[in-house]
C-alpha cells in the first residue's frame, strides 16, 4: 500500500491517563476523500491532528505520500525532526479548522498570501495572483480587502479553504468545517468542498453532514472510542452498518 | 477609547421612543404606517443640571487660580522655557525612553521565556519579575549607583574562569548608565507581565492555524500574535510609559538634571517654590498629554480588522 497518501498504523495517543486513540489504521488513497463519523469525545479531531502533527503521537506511524510526518526513522528507532522540518510538512498538508481560525488583523487576501510567501518563500506577486484566483475559486473576489469580521462564517470557512489550497498541499484536512456555521450557510461550504472532491483532491473530512457523506465520500469511517469501528464505501456504511455501535450513531444524526 | 460613540452606559434607559407606544392600541401598525410614526428623543434634564454644577465649579478653579498673585504666573512664563529646565525636560525624555525601551525589549524577551515550554527559561524569567517587583526602584538605583562599592572591576568571560574583558566598574557605570539601567530593569519586569498578558490575550487557535501553515517560528509570533496582543498591550503600555516620564524623578537622589531635580536647584536658590512647582507641572502636563495623543493613534492602527 505505498500508493496511499495518507497512512497511519497502529497509532496510540494518551492525554494523560485517557487513552484517545487506541491503534488507529487509516489509509487513503490518492486523490479519494474520506469521510470520518463518530460521536463526539470519539478521537476525530485527534486523529486529524495526529496528521500533520499538531499533536505528537505515542507510537504507531503516520506517513503522508509516503514520507514519515514529524518523525525521521533510523534503524528500528524513530526521532523526532526538528521544529523548521514539521513545519516545512506541515505545509504540504493543509487543515481547515472547526472555527476557522483566520488571522482578523489581515485582509482575506492577506490571509491567503501568508504562509505562500513566509513558508515556501513563493514570490510575492506570484502568489498574490494565486491567491486571487482562489479567492475566485471560492466565489469571494470582491471580498478580497475584507477583515474576517467583516464577512459572514460560510465566507469565513471559504477563505480559510482558499488559504489552505495556497500551499497546494498534497492532502487536505477537514475537522468539522460547518458546525460552526448557521444552517443556512452549511451549503455554500460544502458545495466548495464538493467542488475540491471532484477536481481530484486528497480529503479527509469530519464531518456531521451525512448527506455530504454519501454524495462526496468515497471511503466512511466510522469512530468509536479512540477506534476505527467499521469502513468502507458509503452505500455499506451507512446504509447496511455491520456494527450495532454504527447504527445507534446513525439513527441518532440521521 | 477609539469608538466613543458606540456603547451607551449600561443603566441607561433606551434613548428612542416611538409616540404611538402611548396610544392605547399597543401595535404600531393600528395608529398610523411605520414610515409616518416620529421618533422623539427622551430629554435629560439630570444631564444639565450636572453640566451646569460642573461649569461653575470649572470657573470658580480658573479664577482660583489667576486671581490670586501667590501662584507668581509671571515667574513661571520666566522659567518655563529657560534653556536649564528645557536640558532638564530633554533628559527627562531621554531617560523615559531609554527606560521604557529597555523595558520593552527585555519584558518581551521575558515574556517569551516565561511562555517558553523549556523549565529553566520559564522559571528564570519568573524569578526575574518576582525580584524586580519586590525591590522598590530607589533602592535599584542606590544599588547601581554603588555597584562600584560591591565589584571594584567587571569582567567577561568563562565563569570562574579566564576573563576576556575587564573595566573598572566607575568607569562603566556613570550615574546616568546607573539611571537606565535602574529603570530599565525595574521596567523590564512590569513591561514582561503586559506583554505576556498580551500574548495570553489572543486566542490559541491563531498560533495553532499558523502553525498548521507552517509558518515560521518568528513569523507565527511577531506577524501573526504580536499584533493582535497589541490590542490589549498598548492601553496598558500607555499607562506605563506616562507613568515612568513621572518616575524618572526619583533619580533626582542620584543628583541628576533631570526636570524635577532642576526645579527643586532654580527654587531652593530664588524661593520660588510654587512657580518652579507650577513649571515641572505645565511640563509634565504636556509631555502626557502629546503622549495620550499618540496612544490614541497607536491603538487604532492596532484595531485593523476590528471595527
Ligand atoms: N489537548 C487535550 N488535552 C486533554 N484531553 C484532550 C485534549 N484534546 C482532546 N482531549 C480529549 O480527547 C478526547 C477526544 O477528543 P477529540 O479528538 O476532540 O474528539 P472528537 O473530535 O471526536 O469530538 C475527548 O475526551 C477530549 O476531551
Ligand atoms: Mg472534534
Amino acid at each position: 500500500m505505498s500508493t496511499a497518501m495518507v497512512d497511519l498504523r497502529d497509532v496510540h495517543k494518551s492525554f494523560g491517563s485517557l487513552e484517545v486513540l487506541r491503534g488507529v489504521d487509516l489509509r487513503v488513497a490518492r486523490g479519494e476523500v474520506t469521510v470520518i463519523l463518530g460521536p463526539s469525545g470519539s478521537g476525530k479531531s485527534t486523529l486529524l491532528r495526529t496528521v500533520n502533527h499538531l499533536e505528537k503521537v505515542d507510537s504507531g506511524s503516520v506517513r503522508v505520500d509516503g514520507e514519515l510526518v514529524g518523525y525521521r526513522q533510523s534503524g528500528d528507532k524513530l526521532y523526532e525532526l526538528r521544529e523548521r522540518e514539521i513545519l516545512r510538512q506541515r505545509t504540504r498538508i493543509g487543515f481547515v479548522f472547526q472555527s476557522f481560525n483566520l488571522f482578523p488583523h489581515l485582509t482575506a487576501l492577506e490571509n491567503v498570501v501568508e504562509a505562500p510567501v513566509s513558508a515556501q518563500r513563493r514570490p510575492k506577486e506570484e502568489v498574490r495572483e494565486l491567491a486571487l484566483r482562489l479567492l475566485d475559486r471560492v466565489g469571494l473576489s470582491e471580498k478580497k480587502d475584507a477583515y474576517p469580521r467583516q464577512l459572514s462564517g460560510g465566507q469565513q470557512q471559504r477563505v480559510a479553504i482558499a488559504r489552505a489550497l495556497a500551499l497546494e498541499p498534497k492532502v487536505i484536512l477537514f475537522d468539522e468545517p460547518t458546525s460552526a456555521l448557521d444552517p443556512e450557510l452549511v451549503g455554500e461550504v460544502l458545495d466548495v468542498v464538493k467542488d475540491l472532491a471532484r477536481s481530484g483532491t486528497t480529503m479527509i473530512v469530519v464531518t456531521h453532514e451525512i448527506g455530504f457523506a454519501r454524495e462526496v465520500a468515497d471511503t466512511v469511517v466510522f469512530m468509536d472510542d479512540g477506534r476505527v469501528v467499521e469502513q468502507g464505501p458509503p452505500s455499506q456504511v451507512l446504509d447496511s452498518p455491520r456494527h450495532e455501535r454504527t447504527r445507534a450513531f446513525l439513527s441518532k444524526v440521521l | 477609547m477609539n469608538r466613543p460613540a458606540v456603547k451607551a452606559p449600561a443603566d441607561e434607559t433606551p434613548a428612542v421612543r416611538t409616540e404611538t407606544l402611548e396610544g392605547p392600541g399597543g401595535h404600531a401598525g393600528d395608529a398610523a404606517p411605520a414610515h409616518a410614526l416620529k421618533v422623539v428623543t427622551t430629554k435629560h434634564p439630570g444631564r444639565w443640571a450636572a453640566a451646569a454644577v460642573v461649569g461653575v465649579l470649572l470657573a470658580m478653579a480658573a479664577s482660583a487660580l489667576i486671581t490670586n498673585p501667590a501662584w507668581d504666573w509671571d515667574v513661571v512664563g520666566e522659567y518655563l522655557f529657560a534653556p536649564s529646565v528645557l536640558h532638564a525636560v530633554l533628559f527627562t525624555l531621554q531617560l523615559t525612553a531609554l527606560g521604557i525601551g529597555i523595558g520593552f525589549l527585555l519584558g518581551t524577551v521575558l515574556a517569551i521565556m516565561r511562555l517558553s515550554r523549556n523549565p529553566l527559561l520559564s522559571s528564570v524569567a519568573w524569578g526575574y519579575v518576582a525580584l524586580f517587583r519586590s525591590i522598590p526602584l530607589i533602592l535599584q538605583l542606590l544599588f547601581w549607583y554603588n555597584l562600584a562599592l560591591l565589584y571594584q572591576r567587571i569582567s567577561f568571560g568563562v565563569p570562574f574562569g579566564p576573563s576576556f574583558f575587564d573595566i573598572g566598574t566607575m568607569d562603566l557605570i556613570s550615574p546616568v548608565t546607573a539611571a537606565v539601567l535602574g529603570l530599565g530593569l525595574h521596567q523590564a519586569a512590569y513591561c514582561s507581565e503586559i506583554v505576556r498578558a498580551g500574548l495570553l490575550s489572543v486566542d490559541p487557535g491563531q498560533r495553532e492555524a499558523a502553525a498548521a501553515l507552517g509558518i515560521p517560528w518568528r513569523r507565527q509570533l511577531f506577524k501573526i500574535v504580536l499584533p493582535q496582543a497589541m490590542r490589549s498591550i498598548v492601553p496598558t503600555a500607555g499607562n506605563e510609559i506616562i507613568g515612568l516620564v513621572k518616575g524618572t524623578s526619583v533619580v533626582y537622589i542620584m543628583a541628576l538634571p533631570e526636570l524635577f531635580y532642576q526645579i527643586q536647584v532654580i527654587y531652593s536658590r530664588n524661593g520660588r517654590v510654587i512657580a518652579l512647582l507650577l513649571v515641572a507641572t505645565v511640563w509634565y502636563l504636556l509631555i502626557t498629554s502629546v503622549l495620550s495623543v499618540a496612544q490614541y493613534y497607536v491603538e487604532r492602527h492596532y484595531a485593523k480588522g476590528r471595527k
